[in-house]
């Protein structure tokens, strides 16, 4: 995913992106129901109007209610008619959730994934296991490609994070506990007897695996996380002491409407993590707040605003519920980063987060 | 001490920096940062406690004792470590002050106490123990006459969960660690100090720093201490005590809604007691839960507060350094406000007046000396069920009731202190058998009495250790 970009040059890809989609997804040739019957409402042009990643500010902030409300297929485009497709949903609420609709992009996402890690990271032919909400998400298949292209295979032992939060909301604490045990007693068996060498899981079950027995005894050499938010002492934690200060680790930011944002690589002490999107499909901006078409200078935390645009999936400025630090662009990624991501908000009131 | 104070986690005794901190509002020129723990490094701290246990293992509990009695001088007299520096008893005092708005006066208060504690310590344990030996927790065997008797720990370790209005209250963990049970203390967000400050006396006097685990952190890192410990202590309102409800090995201190009872016997004599009455409500600023916040009384209900409330009344803020200082500020202004407003709220609920405003000049919730107060009140209420009528708050407040002695026990609800007033034998027996007392001072003594050799609140020991049967050839543990 890292690129040979110069700022400018990335800047004029992410432009020329946008030209493209616009024209992709408002065309009635390629474009999907969805879109086609928006666009009446927009106000402006989007294939005449929209000529820059600037000029996306015309859209206002994506509603993701219309994920639950609206039937998946009506976010098929044109050009995709008739073929099969998989219908994900997103991760932790509870009722109707939200489904977005795909093919190949969580294929793109994660080839471009294992493409930036050597081959020793997550050792070339070395089997995976999953420990992690698998069901109806992306990631399950994310992650069994992910394994499959570096030439291993996928074991997988599901969390039903739904169930955990409404233990959690009933204060059935001790089930909760049991619940996290058994997923835990799952992973254990896997890893004692079969030869697996790279983990996917949450940092909490990461914890609690590593609490359980040594990963590095255990033959682990990688592991890629995420889903809650990440301080610094709690990524050097992790390094230090779950993963013993031997075993390489991969921090990420992502969910089904976005990918996966990689993080930078770190000097040696430095535990701040700065995850990039995978633009130009997609960008992630640090707004104000109070006027999301604005940016917050760097340095700054602000609100995390997602655009998605791929021939597959459509999403113009969607207010994720967390907030960042914008961050300068890097030399692997020439474009904004975000920095220490928390819960939106954390700062001044109590978010429950993390449940597992 | 430097202008900047950095307080940095003890994972079992060894010295740890997070780079999550806390910068603490001390309203001074120096900076106090407590350094956060997050709850997966105090559980990876619980799986080595076996090397806590076996460091207090090798030092018989006589000793650990000794140590104890020590360690009350060098709390009360010495400079003790504080991160990079060393922090002098008038230190201590001023920074506690600063963070709590207690006042030096109450500080060092609360600082006797503790001191009592650690250098009664032998009595504390006798009283807990019913005078067993000490060797009891070093053989796990004692004799009882002819009778051998074996206890055993239930925990490898005891967590708990301290708050910040109430330095004394540590006094409730310090048998653990002579008892030779390794002790995990998240301290009260306002008072890292007096935790610590123990802590670092008893590992100067002698006893093994493996025993004591320091984590200033979250309220989930809190629920972690209390959860992952075999045995967990915790503190706080009614929420908290719903919260743990259903886990058997946590044991909560909630709302103590202590109360004076009056017999009808003494409903003519308490004028020559009133001023223990005042002194109930008032003590250590009215913060702690053995302070009086009800008084029952059979008649005489409206002479009685006002008696009262007119000395409650001259009770006035003075600042913290002030050597008559009672009273105490509010760290957190907003509570303040929102406990004065409760009770406007609850006084328009028909038949309660708040008394001592006839007496007190100028309102409840006054900002003074920097800080933000509650003047004393009496409220005096015509029924029992009023709202005001058995509540508790942070600062000297009580209630008034008049009821008839015989209907006494069925309403007073559960209740930490019962001081009943009375010589009625058969009254006194009926206190004797309520399960809603759990301390019972019997004549005109204030509920914020304590003997050390009574156990508050449960019983650490039993809450510690478990009798098991054990008979015959014992010769070689003998």
């Amino acid at each position: 995913m890292s690129c040979d970009l110069n700022v400018e040059e990335a800047r004029a890809a992410l432009d020329e992106r946008v030209r493209e989609s616009m024209k992709w997804h408002f065309s009635p040739e390629t474009g999907c129901p969805y879109w086609l019957d928006r666009a009446a409402g927009l106000g402006f042009d989007p294939i005449a109007e929209v000529a820059c990643f600037a000029d996306m500010q015309k859209f206002p902030n994506f509603d993701d209610e219309v994920l639950r409300k609206e039937d998946p297929a009506r976010f098929i485009p044109k050009a995709y008619e008739g073929q099969p497709y998989n219908v994900f949903e997103t991760g932790g609420t509870t009722g109707m959730p939200k489904q977005r609709i795909g093919w190949e992009d969580y294929k793109t996402d994660y080839s471009e994934f294992s493409d930036h890690y050597a081959a020793d990271f997550f050792p070339q032919g070395g089997n995976w296991l999953m420990v992690g909400p698998t069901g109806p998400r992306r990631l399950r298949l994310s992650i069994e490609h992910l394994a499959n292209r570096r030439g291993g295979a996928c074991y997988f032992i599901d969390l039903d994070p739904r169930w955990v939060k409404r233990l959690i909301s009933d204060g059935e604490y001790a089930m909760a506990r049991k619940y996290q045990e058994h997923v835990i007693d799952q992973a254990v068996t896997i890893i004692r007897h079969r030869n697996i060498q790279c983990l996917f899981t949450t940092p909490k079950l990461l914890e609690s695996l590593a609490e359980r027995m040594s990963l590095v005894n255990a033959g682990i050499k990688g592991v890629f996380a995420g889903g809650t938010t990440m301080t610094p002492q709690y990524v050097r934690f992790i390094e230090e002491e779950v993963l013993e200060g031997r075993i390489n680790y991969a921090p990420t930011y992502g969910n089904t409407l976005m990918g996966l944002a990689i993080s930078r690589k770190r000097e040696p002490g430095e535990y701040s993590l700065t995850y990039y999107a995978p633009q130009p499909r997609a960008v992630l901006r640090i707004v104000d707040p109070d006027d999301a078409t604005r940016d917050v200078e760097y340095g700054e935390y602000g609100r995390v605003e997602l655009t998605t645009m791929t021939k597959e999936f459509f999403v113009p400025r969607f207010l994720e519920r967390d907030e960042a630090i914008r961050r300068e662009p890097c030399g692997e990624f020439p474009w904004d980063g975000v920095g220490d991501v928390r819960p939106f908000q954390s700062g001044t009131k109590q978010v429950i987060e993390g449940v597992y | 001490m430097s202008d900047e104070i950095h307080i940095p986690i003890l994972r079992l005794g060894e010295e740890y920096r997070s780079l999550d901190t806390v910068e603490l509002e001390a309203g001074t020129d120096g900076k106090i940062f407590t350094h956060t723990a997050n709850p997966g490094l105090i559980r990876r701290d619980l799986l080595g406690i076996e090397k806590s246990q076996t460091a207090l293992n090798a030092i018989p509990s006589d000793t650990l004792a000794g140590y104890c009695e020590q360690a009350a001088e060098l709390f009360l007299n010495e400079e003790l470590p504080v991160g990079d520096g060393t922090q002098g008893p008038q230190d201590y005092v001023e920074a506690l002050s600063a963070l709590t708005k207690l006042p030096h006066t109450l500080v060092r208060m609360n600082m006797g106490k503790i001191h009592a504690a650690m250098s009664q310590i032998r009595t504390v344990i006798g009283g807990l123990t019913r005078n067993l030996p000490l060797e009891l927790f070093d053989r796990g065997l004692s004799s009882l006459g002819e009778l051998e008797v074996n206890y055993y720990p239930v925990t490898e370790a005891l967590g708990v969960s301290l708050p910040s209005n109430a330095p004394a209250v540590n006094s409730l963990w310090l048998p653990a660690p002579v008892l030779k049970i390794p002790v995990l203390l998240k301290p009260g967000r306002e008072d890292p100090f007096t935790p610590l400050r123990i802590v670092q006396a008893l590992i100067a006097a002698g006893f093994p720093k493996e025993a004591f685990g320091f984590y200033p952190t979250t309220h989930e890192g809190g629920d972690t201490i209390l959860m992952c410990c075999g045995r967990g202590i915790a503190f706080g309102s009614d929420a908290t005590v719903q919260k743990y409800a259903g886990f058997p090995s946590i044991q909560v201190h909630g709302t103590g809604r202590s109360k004076v009872l009056l017999g009808a016997d003494y409903a003519d004599k308490w004028e020559d007691h009133a001023r223990t009455l005042v002194e109930s409500i008032s003590a250590n600023g009215g913060r702690s839960c053995i302070n009086t916040s009800a008084i029952l009384v059979p008649s005489g209900r409206e002479e009685l507060a006002d008696a009262i409330a007119r000395q409650l009344a001259v009770i006035e803020p003075l600042p913290r350094d002030h050597e008559e200082a009672l009273l105490c500020g509010f760290s957190n202004t907003e509570w303040a406000g929102s406990i004065n407003d409760l009770i406007d709220q609850h006084l328009k609920v028909e038949g309660a007046e708040d008394v001592t405003a006839r007496y007190r000049s100028g309102s409840r919730l006054v900002e003074m000396h920097g800080q933000t107060y509650l003047r004393p009140t009496l409220v005096s209420c015509a029924d029992s069920g009023h709202p005001l009528a058995n509540t508790e708050f942070m600062f000297p407040f009580a209630s008034v009731s008049e009821i008839p002695q015989e209907r006494m026990l069925d309403e007073i609800g559960e209740t930490l202190v019962v001081s009943a007033w009375t010589e009625d034998p058969d009254w006194i027996r009926q206190l004797m058998n309520s399960p809603d007392i759990e301390r019972l001072n019997i004549g005109p003594f204030p509920t914020n009495r304590v003997q050390w050799e009574q156990p508050h609140e449960g019983n650490l020991f039993e809450f510690l250790y478990r009798r098991r049967a054990i008979q015959g050839n014992l010769a070689a543990v003998s």
